[in-house]
């Protein structure tokens, strides 16, 4: 996200999910779309079929690769150098929009030294992308009248995170690929409100709307729309902790407490041991979930929440489309609308400004200090389709952002430096590791899990092996191996498939049983603070291995 | 025999597929989609026909838990809310209010992720507040 927001001021999908099928080339990286969001692969298919040209760059064999027009295995965390091999050839051909790059963007002459390093003979020996593959893919993307990049987690999951994103909006506005319809960087949001979860203010530097909490005049206007008492001084000033920081702040003794919303840190986390010790060294541990999560499970107090369908309110999905839930059913038990339980917990600790009769109450509170939901309300989501921004009653949102002029204006270009991944693969953990999703299970699995028609499906965790390395380990699919990192030790069933390369492992992280991110580590983009799920180093040994110690 | 359907949005993906969900007499039944719904056109995913399933597991966390030594034991709601409300208020008091901090939900409403930055800002006073848009 802050490398949208560099580039272009707006961290969100540029482009709605029906414009999709208006492109006439897609370059797919690092989202397994079909699996991860299937009802967009089949948009992107669709959208083949009716003249687009499917590229996808993924250092997996995934399940869109077998369609694609070009599929082009990447080695992981290369990607800063692969798009600056794009746009090297790019300019070598003329093949920029100059009008474009003139009119509507700066920072292009530094782009341009930058790239100019990046031959397609360097940029093979990095990637391992073939030469006259990265020049297919540079002529089909720029030649495009209209070409779209969609990207997930395999983008920004890396300690380069930010750089890799940055890169990818330095080539789409190198090709005058923004803010218009069928174009656009698309990231594509991996829960039903993620993108709603940051644009009504969880996180830690910005109120809702992503008004910043080190702007003056910001906090002044919600310490008096929230009618902060007297004795409290004001809103806090200075930004907080991110959710990787917070662990590490748990671990050192600095956080005392913690209250986790329906979340499960315990499995999906990196280095899970460290989270287990850091969350087991609170002096109180609060968990509002529907289930005894893996991190329920260390609470001092757990609340029972509701489920989706047991309650009101709104989601932002991907393409920024607010969207009405509604309840269908009560709770079991004794358990309660979780916006009921936030309620009650605030007053109860003394907190002004928590009697809501409705969700819409909230909502309608929300709005009026949010300025991209400003237009937005209960009776007009009864009746029309809303994508934030949407500003005004009379406001009917925005379906592609960016359309006359970039949200911060002028559109930067980020000279970007290819730089490895922070762990590669050595003698003693040969191989490297990433991961991911599958399609039957989502997230930690509390609730596929826990769905008998998707867990009959994949009831275990695997590793994906390449039939070079099964043969030279002398293992069998559906045989036992042990999988070790630096962090910690795994049993898991071997899957032997050529979705990946030599060398290269895959786990998703699912299953609490044989955790991948036992496995993983806590290095951070500088910026975004997103751990590097994508690339670590592991060794794989054939059956059971008691012996077996992370260092 | 009471039957309804309502419309709402599948709790998985980002993707924001439509979906009706059957009652019938206050039991909940299977996702049937939705056939206008902009983004997903009448479709939805293995995960989104199933996204009954775990609503109705008997897993389900129904009453309040307080922990006692090593267990998690049943507590009303009034015991549980009493506890956590003390509890914060005074790590708070004696630590500060950046000794605390608060994981919204990517699961949960735009509502409830509001009102609990919103009670991390003014009621504890504290922008330790995050969620798992990084993992």
């Amino acid at each position: 996200m802050a490398g949208l927001v560099t580039a272009f001021g707006s961290g969100a999908m540029t482009n709605s999910v029906p414009e999709i099928e208006e492109a006439d080339c897609i370059l797919v990286t690092g989202s397994n779309t079909s699996e991860n969001h299937p009802l967009i692969g089949a948009r992107i298919l669709r959208a083949q079929r009716k003249g687009a040209k499917l590229v996808v760059v993924d250092p997996r064999h995934i399940h869109l690769a077998q369609f694609a027009d070009i599929y082009a295995r990447s080695r992981p965390g290369t990607d800063v150098a692969w798009v600056n091999g794009l746009m090297h050839i790019i300019l070598t051909e003329g093949w920029e929009d100059r009008e474009f790059i003139a009119a509507r963007t700066d920072g292009f002459e530094r782009l341009k030294e930058k790239v100019a390093e990046y031959s397609p003979e360097r940029v093979e020996a990095i990637t391992g992308i073939k030469q006259g593959q990265l020049r297919e893919i540079a002529r089909l993307y720029a030649g495009a009248e209209r070409a779209s990049i969609v990207y997930a987690m395999g983008i920004t999951q890396h300690t380069t995170g930010t750089d890799n994103v940055l890169s990818l909006a330095n080539l789409a506005m190198l090709t005058g690929n923004v803010g218009k319809r069928g174009t656009g960087v698309n990231p594509l949001r991996g829960q039903n409100n993620v993108q709603g979860a940051c644009d009504v203010g969880g996180l830690p530097n910005v109120f809702p709307g992503y008004q910043q909490v080190t702007d003056p005049k910001v906090r002044e206007k919600f310490e008096q729309a929230w009618e902060i008492k007297p004795e409290f001084k004001g809103l806090p000033q200075e930004p907080g902790l991110t959710l990787v920081e917070m662990m590490n702040a748990c671990a050192e003794g600095t956080l005392k407490s913690m209250f986790i919303l329906a979340e499960n840190p315990v499995l999906s986390d990196p280095d899970v041991n460290h989270v287990r010790e850091a969350l087991q060294n609170l002096k109180f541990l609060v968990v509002q979930d529907i289930f005894l999560t893996e991190t329920a499970e260390l609470a001092d107090v757990v609340l029972p929440g509701s489920s989706f369908a047991e309650r009101d309110g709104t989601v932002t999905s991907t393409d920024r489309s607010v969207q009405r839930m509604r309840k269908a059913v009560e709770p079991p038990g004794g358990a309660l609308p979780d916006w009921e339980i936030i309620c009650q917990v605030a007053k109860r600790c003394g907190g002004n400004g928590f009697e809501y009769d409705s969700p819409e109450e909230v909502f309608a509170e929300m709005a009026h200090l949010t300025p991209i939901y400003g237009g937005i309300n209960y009776s007009r989501l009864e009746n029309e389709w809303l994508r934030w921004p949407c500003s005004s009653p009379e406001d009917l949102g925005t379906e592609f952002l960016h359309h006359d002029q970039f949200a911060k204006g002028r559109g930067l270009f980020t000279a970007v430096e290819y730089r490895e991944p922070v762990e590669l693969p050595d003698e003693q953990y040969p191989f490297m590791l990433t991961t991911g999703r599958q399609i039957f299970h989502y997230h930690t699995g509390t609730m596929t899990r826990r769905s008998p028609s998707l867990a009959r499906e994949v009831e275990q965790g695997f590793i994906e092996l390449s039939p070079y390395d099964a043969l030279q380990l002398g293992v069998q699919d559906g045989e036992k191996v042990t999988v070790a990192s630096r962090r910690g030790v795994i049993e898991i069933k071997v899957k032997v498939t050529s979705t990946v390369s030599r060398g290269l492992v895959f786990i998703p992280f699912h299953f609490a049983e044989s955790a991948a991110n036992v496995l993983t580590h806590r290095a951070l983009d500088p910026v975004a603070k997103i751990p590097e799920f994508k690339v670590c180093a592991v060794s794989v040994s054939r059956g059971p291995q008691p012996d077996v110690r992370c260092d | 025999m009471n039957y309804k359907t309502v419309l709402t949005v599948c709790p998985y993906c980002g993707c924001g597929c439509g979906m009706y969900l059957p009652v019938l007499d206050g039991q909940l039944g299977q996702p049937i989609p939705d056939k206008t719904h902009p983004l997903s056109e009448g479709r939805l995913c293995i995960k989104g026909w199933a996204a009954s399933e775990h609503v109705v597991s008997p897993d389900r966390l129904t009453q309040p838990l307080v922990r006692t030594g090593d267990d998690l034991k049943q507590a009303t709601w009034d015991e549980a809310l009493d506890l956590v409300a003390s509890r914060l208020m005074t790590l708070r008091d004696r630590h500060g209010p950046d000794s605390l901090a608060f994981l919204c939900s990517a699961k949960c409403t735009n509502e409830e992720n509001y009102l609990l930055q919103k009670f991390a800002r003014t009621t504890v006073g504290t922008n330790n507040v995050d969620h798992c848009a990084r993992l």
